[in-house]
């Protein structure tokens, strides 16, 4: 196995789900299937290539220091689900 | 810290940048203003947007990175830092992991006479998150995302403090040099210089690191400084009751004066860097380098220098006007105006500075400019006034401003020095005034004074002292 | 007749000459698509009026028309539009509407295009089939019974069936090329860089681009000619001269160099659809082109690769939607709460699954063995293709593995789903140009036929499909749907 219940349930976490347990048992088998599958790039030697995190050979793209307008606060705050003050209202944030 | 342990310390600094707008979009970075109005569907994080990089934000790093002695790395690059909370609207904060700006600098501090370089470990880029503001009911948050995306510099120091007043030494001088830089207005009341801290304690005489705890919310020198004090008696009584500190992250409670616990390590988070796709690399050549490091200011170490090596300026004086960027500047102005090196030493580190910590003041704030200092220290040196009338034009200068040589004419303050004319009231002073030349006669050297303040007080202290001071006595042997 | 099955060039002159006006264009359109949108299911969102009276503002106006003025469009709705629902198919975005336009809309509002409404597709564009929409399935419009293809299946199925004149659709890992296939239609997947992702919801970025679906290829070249170019909005957009891409249009390949890869005419591709692959390769050599067979030797680890990858960045991508900004929300006890329940109620099975793989290979401890070599080895795949490149122009084979396939027949193993992609992640993974082009039937389904390019060679590619499509056989009309086509 390359990953156990409890791993889906951190990872489940860390990514901010909350999976029921038939849930966890599905994507266990899932993600098991996949990564199984992911083993194979271990035939290959990579030991001297570089990773490519980009197909683009750019560098140094860059704006200028310059303002350009903000939207209006009514605009900013006219998706919010929850609002208040000018403000996003969410459930307390206890301080860390 | 007793005998047996050693403390180790090292800060994680922030610094919020002074560019113009945020650092991957056009918003503006200004402080204050109403919550969310200065915002865009770029630091919203809106689906479908994209960030593209400021260059004077990078200018700026590179800038600050110099100041630090830091290498200049010849490729940067991007990185995200996931992590779920309110005040980040992607998710994630464009930072940098593995290939900061700048690496591998230090800093001098003075300590007591003594003088210390700490490391510095790296400075990176990154962007700023939101403000949350706790309501009072217990049961909601409410979001501001104007600071969201104004650019910060992350600058590590290495563990090489030993006690809490290295630690402070350190963000001071810190903030002294980015302050010199202009990269930032350093301002720890608005949170634009915010400091994490990082401390251990060791048996004296090891090498291996204690297990450290990390202290945030550390909002000023002052909570810095007490902030580590704590700690250290802390793990001290810890390790002496035979414990052991556990690696954790601390608040610092201000008001109760003593840090509280906010997560273990078990709890710590797992970030998931990985590199930015929606970036380019930094490519920094040569020139680019030579041309930020050419747009340095003399650093505070090199003025202090310069001001004892060339004007002759005491370690003590150099300091003080060394201590901030626009005294300096303002002093070498002074100079440049044509006033004596010393005596401009001594106006702008007593008066102007007395002045200015007086009034709660800033030099902007008052109407004196360098030049009309300048010419008011010509002034006496000429002898035209006196520095007595000399303090009442500095206020002047400072108040409503102006040319010092008109003010004197202005209000007659010009010093009297006509022989003559104060042979004229000398005269009329010692016939006036009997008693207190047979007093003089027969020993009594008070009365000279007495003698002399008459002549000051009949001429409204434009007298010139000196004189009056010969002129009675040639009067009086004579 | 629907108007919309003519070229664009050909409405183009129709409007000029005033034969026909944007009204005409726009009710036929809205005609179309009241007779077969209930079958089909292309769309999430319809804005009647709002293309009535673009039409009626069209034929008023005078002066130049653009080559795109006045035509019906449907757009994925993974494309931020102003003022217009914008849902990435996710029921996570339901209520979500963008306060921006994304580029290539600024682009096509300037050529007074006609936006008709936002096409389904797999939410947030992790699918091969629409059944991953949080909406509904789109259908195929040669089989009802079947899927579209996927992600951009409502973009393909809507060009297909005549429902507009032409479709934005993006593409990650074959999400433009692999519906066209299916649907028997023409799909583009630019190089990367080459056309503005501002406004695109992001996937994965790394990988992600937008590009055409029409009817043919020179109306593809219209709509990239339209839609390239560099974006000081998008780090990632090349600062690369857009050439004129109809002026390639010659129809002449002679001396043309065409490489085969042997790893997508063997094993694991239906027969069908290697011989009508051999068949379109016979018409390019008839052409004058020389065609070779050569090996890809990394092919076989490019889906591996991609799983690892996409998911990576999009598990990032995705943190954003935590009912916090915009969107959907569920409350919750606190704070932590509130996000889990928004997230896990508002994602589809599918988009959770790959946000778990992502975050996963991202993880402390993983990320050596997972993201980095795939990474690794998607340099060894761009490298396969850089040495093809030495000596051949394009390559060629097909687009996907098999024709449409039925509903539900791929939904129980996403890993089975995932390998219907085999033909067309290589090609993402090394930022090439590539277009799908239908090159025959095969048991009554369109065949797709994938022609890759160098970086930034839209030309060739073009030119290639465009010469290709010249000597086909002509292709009947999907006839699964209502309606007179």
């Amino acid at each position: 196995m390359a990953i156990s219940k409890e791993q889906v349930r951190h990872v489940a976490k860390l990514a901010r789900l909350s999976l029921t347990d038939e849930e966890v048992q599905m994507y266990t088998g899932q993600m098991n299937d996949i990564l199984t599958f992911a083993e194979k790039l271990n035939e290959l030697d990579t030991e001297n290539v570089e990773p490519t995190s980009h197909v683009l050979d750019m560098a140094n793209v860059l704006r200028e220091d310059q303002n350009r307008p903000s939207l209006d606060r009514d605009q900013t705050l006219r998706n919010a689900p929850d609002k208040q003050d000018g403000m996003f209202r969410v459930p307390a944030v206890f301080e860390e | 810290m007793g005998n047996s342990f050693e403390t180790v310390i090292g800060l994680e600094v922030h610094a919020e940048l002074s560019t113009k707008s945020k650092i991957f979009c056009g918003c503006s970075t200004e402080f204050g203003g109403l919550p969310n109005t200065h915002t865009c569907p770029i630091c919203l994080g809106h689906p479908g947007t994209l960030p593209v990089l400021n260059r004077q934000a990078v200018e700026f790093a590179m800038k600050a990175a110099l100041a630090l002695n830091c290498q200049i790395a010849d490729v940067s690059k991007f990185d995200r830092k996931n992590y779920f909370y309110p005040d980040l609207p992607k998710a994630y904060q464009i930072s940098q992991y593995d290939r900061p700006i700048g690496e591998s600098g230090w800093i001098e501090i003075e300590l007591n006479g003594e003088k210390k370089r700490i490391g510095i470990t790296r400075v990176h880029l990154e962007e700023d998150a939101g403000k949350l503001n706790h309501l009072d009911d217990g049961n909601s948050s409410l979001v501001d995302y104007n600071r969201v995306g104004v650019p910060l510099i992350e600058i590590v120091s290495e563990p090489d403090m030993r006690s809490p007043e290295e630690g402070r030494a350190y963000l001071e001088k810190l903030k002294q040099i980015l302050q010199y830089t202009g990269v930032s207005d350093v301002k720890m009341e608005e949170g634009s210089l915010r400091c994490d801290a990082n401390i251990s304690l060791r048996p004296v005489g090891t090498e291996a690191f204690g297990t450290k705890t990390e202290m945030k919310n550390l909002n000023s020198f002052r909570n810095v400084e007490r902030a580590l004090k704590y700690e250290e008696q802390r793990q001290a009584q810890v390790l002496a009751e035979g414990g052991t500190v556990i690696q954790q992250t601390m608040r610092w409670m201000e008001n109760e004066e003593r840090t509280k616990v906010m997560r273990s390590k078990e709890e710590a988070h797992d970030y998931r860097y990985f590199p930015e796709p929606d970036l380019v690399q930094l490519q920094i050549d040569l020139a680019w380098k030579e041309s930020v490091q050419q747009s340095l200011p003399e650093l505070p170490d090199a003025r202090k220098k310069r001001y004892k090596k060339v004007f002759g300026l005491s370690d003590y004086d150099a300091g003080l006007l060394t201590a901030t960027k626009k005294t300096a500047d303002f002093y070498d102005e002074v100079v440049a105006a044509g006033a004596n090196p010393k005596a401009a030493a001594n106006w702008v580190s007593s008066e102007v500075l007395g002045y200015l910590n007086n009034q709660g003041k800033s030099l902007d704030e008052t109407a004196i400019t360098p030049e009309s200092l300048a010419e008011m220290i010509q002034l006496i040196e000429k002898g035209t006034i006196s520095n007595k009338i000399a303090k009442k034009v500095f206020k002047e200068l400072m108040e409503k401003g102006g040319n010092p040589t008109s003010i004197v004419e202005e209000k007659g303050w010009v010093q009297i020095s006509d022989e003559g004319k104060l042979k004229e009231i000398v005269l009329e002073v010692i016939q006036a005034n009997p008693q207190s030349v047979a007093d003089y006669k027969n020993g009594k050297d008070r009365a000279l004074g007495f003698l002399v303040g008459q002549v000051m007080k009949a001429t409204k202290g434009k007298a010139n002292p000196k004189m009056v001071n010969e002129l009675i006595l040639k009067q009086m042997d004579g | 007749m629907s108007l919309l099955k003519q070229p664009i060039r050909v409405l183009h002159k129709q409007l000029k000459n005033r034969e026909i006006s944007a009204v005409d264009l726009a009710e036929d359109s809205l005609k179309r698509i009241g007779e077969t949108d209930d079958q089909l299911g292309t769309f999430l969102y319809k804005d009647e009026e709002g293309v009535r009276e673009r039409a009626r503002q069209l034929d008023e106006r005078k002066g130049d028309l653009t080559p795109l003025s006045a035509l019906p469009l449907g757009v994925k709705d993974n494309i931020s539009t102003k003022n217009m629902l914008t849902t990435a198919g996710s029921k996570i975005l339901a209520n979500y509407t963008p306060l921006y336009n994304a580029t290539v809309m600024e682009h096509l509002e300037k050529e007074q295009v006609n936006l008709v409404g936002k096409m389904n597709m797999d939410e947030f564009g992790m699918g091969s089939s629409n059944e991953n929409s949080g909406y509904f399935e789109v259908r195929n419009p040669w089989d009802l019974n079947r899927v579209p293809g996927g992600s951009s299946g409502g973009s393909a199925a809507a060009v297909a069936s005549n429902q507009v004149s032409f479709a934005l659709g993006s593409d990650t890992g074959g999400s433009i090329r692999q519906p066209a296939a299916f649907c028997g239609v023409v799909g583009l997947k630019p190089t990367y860089g080459r056309v503005s992702r501002f406004g695109l919801i992001a996937f994965a970025s790394s990988l992600d681009q937008i590009g055409p679906i029409t009817r043919n290829v020179e109306d593809a070249a219209y709509v990239l000619q339209t839609i390239a170019g560099h974006d000081p909005m998008d780090s990632t957009s090349a600062d690369v001269d857009v050439p004129d891409y109809l002026s390639s249009l010659s129809g002449d390949i002679n001396g043309l160099q065409v490489a085969v890869p042997q790893e997508w005419m063997g094993e694991g591709i239906d027969s069908g659809v290697k011989e009508k692959v051999k068949r379109a390769l016979q018409v390019l050599e008839r052409e004058g082109a020389v065609v070779e067979e050569v090996s890809l030797p990394h092919m076989d680890y490019a889906v591996a690769a991609y799983y690892l990858l996409a998911p990576a960045e999009a598990s990032s991508n995705l943190a954003r939607y935590d009912g916090v900004r915009y969107g959907h929300r569920i409350e919750g006890e606190n704070l932590v709460d509130m996000f889990e329940r928004t997230r896990s109620n508002g994602f589809g099975d599918e988009v959770k699954r790959r946000i778990m793989l992502g975050t996963y290979s991202l993880s402390s401890g993983y990320y050596d063995a997972y993201y980095l070599k795939a990474q690794k080895v998607r340099t060894l795949i761009r490298q396969d293709f850089e040495k093809i490149f030495n000596r051949y122009d394009v390559v060629v084979g097909p687009t996907a593995p098999t024709t449409a396939f039925k509903m539900k027949e791929k939904t129980v193993d996403p890993l089975t789903m995932y390998l219907n992609d085999i033909c067309t992640i290589p090609v993402s993974l090394a930022g090439l140009p590539a277009i799908s082009l239908p090159c025959g039937l095969s048991e009554g389904l369109p065949v797709g036929l994938q022609i890759i390019g160098r970086p930034f060679d839209e030309t060739g590619v073009l030119k290639v499909a465009h010469a290709y499509e010249q000597q086909r056989e002509p292709l009947p009309e999907p006839n699964a749907v209502g309606g007179e086509v």
